[in-house]
């Protein structure tokens, strides 16, 4: 039988991982899925159950998600405005059990391009919290997410948290996903954008497309362009299609490429102009 | 290393398990808890099936590792009702039918269990919301909310209705409740401990050639392996659902046709088959290129698909009538067009399952089908056995739509257990169920209509192509209902149609809910809308000018004597039209103005469909049985498959007998038990065993009469009052009392006593070779009007409300015949919006899409009742209907929101966004 860990502490666990060839597993939402048809054969680490790695904090200039906070945790969590985006986007994946049981680091390590958990992380501007034996290291969500389902991390590595930092002005977030049906359904486009504003103006804009390249990507050049506009419900058309030059679409059964390009530019313009109309 | 046990709670029993704390909660509960109420659809999280409440949260059990349960309370669906009483939630799914197959069932209930406990009386979003996580493919989900919503307000069962008073009573389900609790057994539910396990190896190529090595030598080292199965195993290895064509191999033999054909089975224990690498069979592929798609198997020298099938052509056939093509001359419109649609996959969410035992020369097999008796007789094919040496019992099957109308596990599991001596059993994982088993027939039908200046139409030619795949399986039905049904629901004096089906490299497209013309019904109405828009005509009034009615003759030249009631369906749609329109417009107006991308348009759906099989006899027969303990039985041969035929026939029976339904057991489907009532296809069991019901209750009360001594003719008067009374049978009329004492009559005691028969068989006439004929004995007719926005930028569609009028004969259970139609129509929505089968690509239901319950409209069902004098009590079918005009109504609103007429299902966002693109530049 293959063995099976499941400590309580954080430096079990490490250790654990220390003697290598041990698949993570949290809330098993990406691990049994991809197992549906095979034996269970690796062994394995279960974290679920490491006191102080589940649940929201928040910190002096920063707030801490940590690794085994579910999705339903994060709806549930009281947070300010800035997080609409990533709770817009906890509602979107799978249905209320997975939830219920898939983790918001467990989306980022899992590292598929379609994840709905990293562009509005990455509209956070996030961090990733990584822990290891030799100690923990902290490392932009941009640079944690290499590939389709590729990260940094190493063996004997482990992501602890997500790091969210608190932004300088008011700040608002918006969320949009689109798929061929309401529910369980994996995205042919999604958008997140957080603005930063003060006295009506953009002070600072980060927006992230995902599905359209094998990593969710910024947005830049728009980012850029965006600031110093005026917030309005007209924030949209500030957006072009030259501003989607990071992005790489491709042709699959959910949409085609063409399309992808198209859409996400309707949904980055809605996206802002829903963000720029709050008042 | 040894391992304390995991303890947890369940049902608030505390629980220990022993095993591997990665098992799944799902498996434990099922296999080591025997709490098979728990179910699996998928094993991936896609479909919501095994969802059961971890600490009071809804949880997919199947992505649950048991360790993390440790200590934690798990609520399964037995759990739901206290010290046998129902919970309100489940009382209120049986009163609104919101359960039918009940394979979903478990895992809806848990949802909306977690969710009552938050929101006590939660708002239509918020029932969305909780139940967006379980797939249902029956219901359409319309009751599935409405019981949620009521489940606060004190909701109560129905009273079962007195005698003589069942038919068009709202009855719910008498097997209802044991699909609410867990009892329900369906395909993998009761399998034996002791059962040896199968597990199909399946090509990985869609056409290859392929040596096997010594599989001895395998079997020698992988303990716990008792037999490996090949082609050469099987007694007789072809099977097929028409006597003469037995084309398609149990076990691949040499060759392989399609991606997921079964190449060996491995038999032995579950570890042993499960654990076992495929690479280690020594199957040597040598893949070829394969012929897929239509354009693909018509090209001149294109590979042969099957040797002896020359142009890989299955079947040629169609109707003529008239002069079609002169006719087009004298027409004052025309329209023309090309419509494809892809393969659709059935998706139950029981994937196919059972086990067989050998029983000294007889095989005895459990199954998850629509069809017990053409299981037995094609199960003794393959294995040279007489029919009355197989023996199948149908477990409660979790949906089926024609997918459970061919072999899957029947033949292996029977052949194992016939050679090992062993009970078998066979679970299909849900990716083996969708690249094996039968699909929707693909198609490309190009069509063209003419009128006269009035709308009235003269003439139509329709060519429809149709991908079969590799074998035949029911591709010869599809071709040739599709030309007979390819007018529509019109009457067209001049008529030329044609179907054919094509051999690809696919798995086989058999029998789904409509048999092709739900794919012949988007060019047909697209034509309708086509010439009434040219014409400036209304479009439901176009549909009106043109109805089918009685008096009229079809493209077949059958003459429709009665039950034709399109008309009524339409004039019952007129208001809903008329108000859709002129919402859309008023809505379509505002959205301009302000510079919005949203549009809305409302579209008409018509169709007629043959009820039973086309021009073939198709009898079914039934039995009552009375015991010496006044115990009645409906010995019924028609599997429910979920559609209600167990509640429609106790109806029926007990209501020509006179004596309550609440009186009568069921047996349902056990060849050694009931008669053959035929297959659950073709919309056939409420008009062909419904009727055998009827006769067989008739007979078995003439016989009550006679054995009481009442003289000949007595029993025809309906004034008697039946009631069974300790031991006996008493009638009574003015006065007048008749007893039957049941234990003073002949006989062994644990056997009825009086037996009453029905049979009834639609009477049809062959055609001739211009199809001219009697195809089918009656006709359902419906119309649907749907009301759709789509987003000009994203090119996505919603649609909003439905309205579906149908013409049913007589509504013999409205609630039934509601969830039908809502469930057809669901489906018919899937076809037009997201559904399409890649082979190889989408075999799991997360890149397959079906509607989820955030999908659907408001749907509301007018029901028409234009009596078939044929029909018992007037009834007719229904299970197919609801689903035809659907995809016509959504693509004809999708043209009236856009001015874009979408030719090619489903409409997926891209092709409508490309399609809008194109409209913008002409």
């Amino acid at each position: 039988m293959p063995a099976y860990a499941r400590p309580a502490r954080l430096e079990d666990a490490l250790q654990v991982l220390k003697r290598g060839n041990t698949t993570i597993l949290a809330g098993g939402t990406d691990y049994y899925p991809a197992h549906a048809d095979k034996p269970l054969r690796e062994d394995i680490l279960d974290i679920s159950a490491i006191r102080g790695l589940r649940g929201i904090s928040d910190g002096r200039d920063h707030w801490r998600i940590g690794a085994t906070t579910t999705w339903t945790d994060l709806i549930e969590a009281k947070l300010p405005p800035l997080f609409d985006a990533l709770r817009l986007a906890a509602r979107e994946v799978g249905g209320v059990q997975i939830q219920n049981r898939g983790t918001v680091a467990g989306n980022l390590c899992n590292a598929s391009p379609a994840a709905d958990g990293i562009p509005p992380l990455l509209a956070l501007d996030a961090q990733v919290e990584i822990a290891s034996d030799a100690g923990s290291r902290l490392i932009a969500l941009e640079q944690f997410v290499v590939g389709n389902r590729r990260t940094v991390l190493g063996s004997g590595e482990l992501a602890t948290a997500v790091i969210v930092p608190k932004p300088k002005c008011n700040a608002r977030s918006h969320f949009l996903k689109l798929g061929t049906r309401k529910y369980l359904v994996i995205s042919i486009v999604m958008v997140a954008a957080t603005i930063e504003h003060a006295g009506g103006k953009v002070r600072a804009a980060r927006i992230a497309v995902g599905a359209c390249s094998p990593v969710a990507r910024r947005l830049k050049k728009l980012e850029a362009a965006l600031v110093g506009e005026q917030l309005d419900a007209a924030l949209g058309a500030k957006a072009l299609a030259s501003h989607l030059q990071p992005l790489s679409p491709i042709d699959d059964v959910r949409a085609s490429r063409g399309y992808r390009t198209e859409a996400a530019l309707a949904l980055v313009r809605r996206t802002l102009d829903q963000l720029g109309a709050i008042t | 290393m040894s391992r304390p046990p995991v303890g947890f709670k369940v049902n608030g029993k505390r629980m220990r398990f022993n095993g591997a704390p990665m098992a799944r909660l799902s498996d434990v509960l099922r296999d080591e808890l025997g709490l098979t109420g728990t179910k699996i659809g998928c094993n991936a999280g896609d479909c919501g099936a095994c969802t059961v409440l971890l600490d009071g949260r809804q949880v997919c059990a199947c992505l649950t590792p048991v360790g993390q349960v440790e200590g934690r309370e798990v609520l399964t669906v037995e759990g739901l009702a206290r010290d046998g009483k129902l919970s309100a939630l489940q009382v209120s799914f049986q009163k609104h039918g919101a359960a039918q197959c009940g394979i979903c069932t478990p895992g809806a209930l848990m949802a909306a269990t977690d969710l009552l406990a938050r929101v006590r009386r939660p708002n239509a979003d918020q029932v969305k919301e909780a139940l967006g996580g379980v797939l249902c493919r029956c219901t359409g989900y319309q009751k599935i909310i409405e019981a949620v919503m009521d489940a606060a307000g004190s909701p109560a069962i129905p009273r079962a209705p007195a005698a003589e008073g069942a038919i068009g009573a709202r009855v719910p389900k008498i097997d209802g409740i044991a699909k609410l609790t867990g009892a329900e057994r369906f395909g993998a539910d009761a399998i034996p401990k002791q059962a040896l396990w199968l597990r199909v190896v399946r090509s990985p190529h869609h056409r290859a050639r392929f040596t096997i090595g010594d599989l001895d030598d395998v079997l020698r080292h992988a303990p716990g392996l008792a037999r490996i199965l090949s082609a050469r195993d099987v007694p007789s290895n072809g099977f097929g659902i028409y006597p003469s064509v037995k084309d398609q191999p149990v076990l691949a033999d040499g060759e392989a046709r399609f991606r997921g054909e079964a190449v060996l089975a491995l038999v032995g224990t579950r570890e042993a088959v499960e654990g076992l690498d495929d690479a280690g069979l020594r199957i040597e592929y040598q893949p070829l290129p394969p012929v897929m798609g239509l354009d693909a198997a018509m090209a001149p020298g294109a590979p042969l698909v099957q040797p002896a099938k020359p142009g890989n052509l299955l079947q040629d056939g169609g109707v003529r009538k008239g002069d079609a093509a002169a006719q087009f001359a004298h027409c004052a419109a025309l329209a023309e067009g090309c419509f494809e649609t892809a393969f659709v996959e059935h998706a139950y969410v029981e994937p196919e399952a059972g086990w067989a035992e050998r029983k000294g020369d007889r095989i005895e097999i459990h199954v998850t089908t629509q069809t017990p008796y053409m299981d037995r007789d094609e199960v003794a094919v393959v294995m040279k056995l007489a029919p009355e040496q197989v023996r199948i019992v149908p477990t409660a099957c979790g949906g089926g739509f024609g997918g459970k109308l061919d072999l899957s596990v029947q033949p292996l599991i029977a052949l194992a257990a016939w050679l090992t001596h062993k009970p078998v059993a066979c679970i299909y994982t849900r990716t083996e169920s969708m690249a094996s088993t039968t699909k929707r027939h693909p198609s490309r039908i190009h069509a063209k209509f003419g009128c006269d200046a009035l709308g009235r139409l003269l003439a139509c030619e329709v060519d429809a192509d149709f991908d079969t795949g590799a074998y035949a399986s029911w591709g010869p039905t599809v071709a040739t209902r599709v030309p007979i049904h390819a007018t529509g629901p019109y009457s067209v004096p001049h008529v030329r149609t044609r179907g054919r089906g094509f051999f690809t490299h696919c798995h086989p497209s058999g029998a789904f809910r409509g048999f092709g013309v739900p794919q012949g019904a988007i060019a047909h109405e697209a034509m309708m809308d086509e010439l009434a828009d040219r014409l400036g005509i209304d479009r439901l009034e176009m549909r009106r000018r043109n109805a089918l009615k009685a008096g009229d003759r079809t493209a077949t030249g059958q003459l429709l004597e009665h039950s034709a009631g399109l008309l009524d369906c339409l004039d019952a749609l007129q208001p809903h039209w008329t108000r859709m329109n002129a919402e859309c417009a008023r809505f379509n107006q505002q959205a301009a103005r302000a510079g919005d991308a949203l549009r809305r348009g409302a579209g008409i759906g018509c169709m007629w469909y043959g009820i039973g099989n086309t021009s073939l006899s198709n009898p079914s027969i039934i039995r009552v049985g009375l015991s010496r303990t006044g115990k009645i039985t409906l010995y019924n041969g028609a599997v429910d498959i979920g559609q209600g035929s167990n509640t429609i026939l106790s109806q029926i029976a007990a209501d020509a007998l006179g004596l309550p339904m609440s009186d009568f057991l069921v047996v349902m489907g056990d060849t050694d038990r009931t008669a053959d009532a035929g297959k659950t296809s073709a919309s056939r069991q409420t008009f062909v065993s419904g009727n055998a019901a009827e006769f067989a209750g008739t007979d078995l009360r003439r016989k009550i009469f006679l054995a009481a001594g009442a003289p000949e003719g007595e029993w025809r008067d309906r004034r008697y009052r039946l009631s069974a009374e300790r031991g006996a049978v008493v009638f009574r009329k003015d006065g007048i009392t008749h007893r039957l004492e049941l234990g003073a009559l002949p006989g062994d005691t644990d056997r009825d006593a009086l037996t009453g028969t029905g049979t009834f068989d639609p009477p049809t006439t062959p055609s001739d070779q211009d199809g001219q004929g009697v195809p089918y004995a009656t006709y359902a007719f419906a119309a649907q009007v749907a009301q759709v926005e789509v987003d000009l930028q994203l090119g996505t569609t919603r649609v909003l409300r439905l309205v579906a009028a149908h013409d049913v004969g007589r509504a013999i259970n409205p609630i039934q015949v509601e969830g039908q139609i809502q469930g057809g129509t669901v489906q018919g929505l899937g076809l037009a919006l997201m559904e399409e089968y890649v082979p190889g690509r989408t075999e799991n239901l997360h890149d397959y899409l079906i509607p989820t319950i955030g999908d659907v409209p408001h749907m509301e069902c007018i029901l028409i009742e234009d009596a078939e004098p044929l029909g018992p009590s007037g009834a007719k079918g229904v299970g197919e209907p609801g689903l035809i005009p659907t995809a016509p109504a959504i693509l004809g609103a999708i043209h009236a929101a856009t001015g874009v007429r979408m030719r090619q299902v489903p409409v997926l966002p891209h092709r409508l966004l490309a399609e809008l693109r194109k409209h913008a530049r002409p």
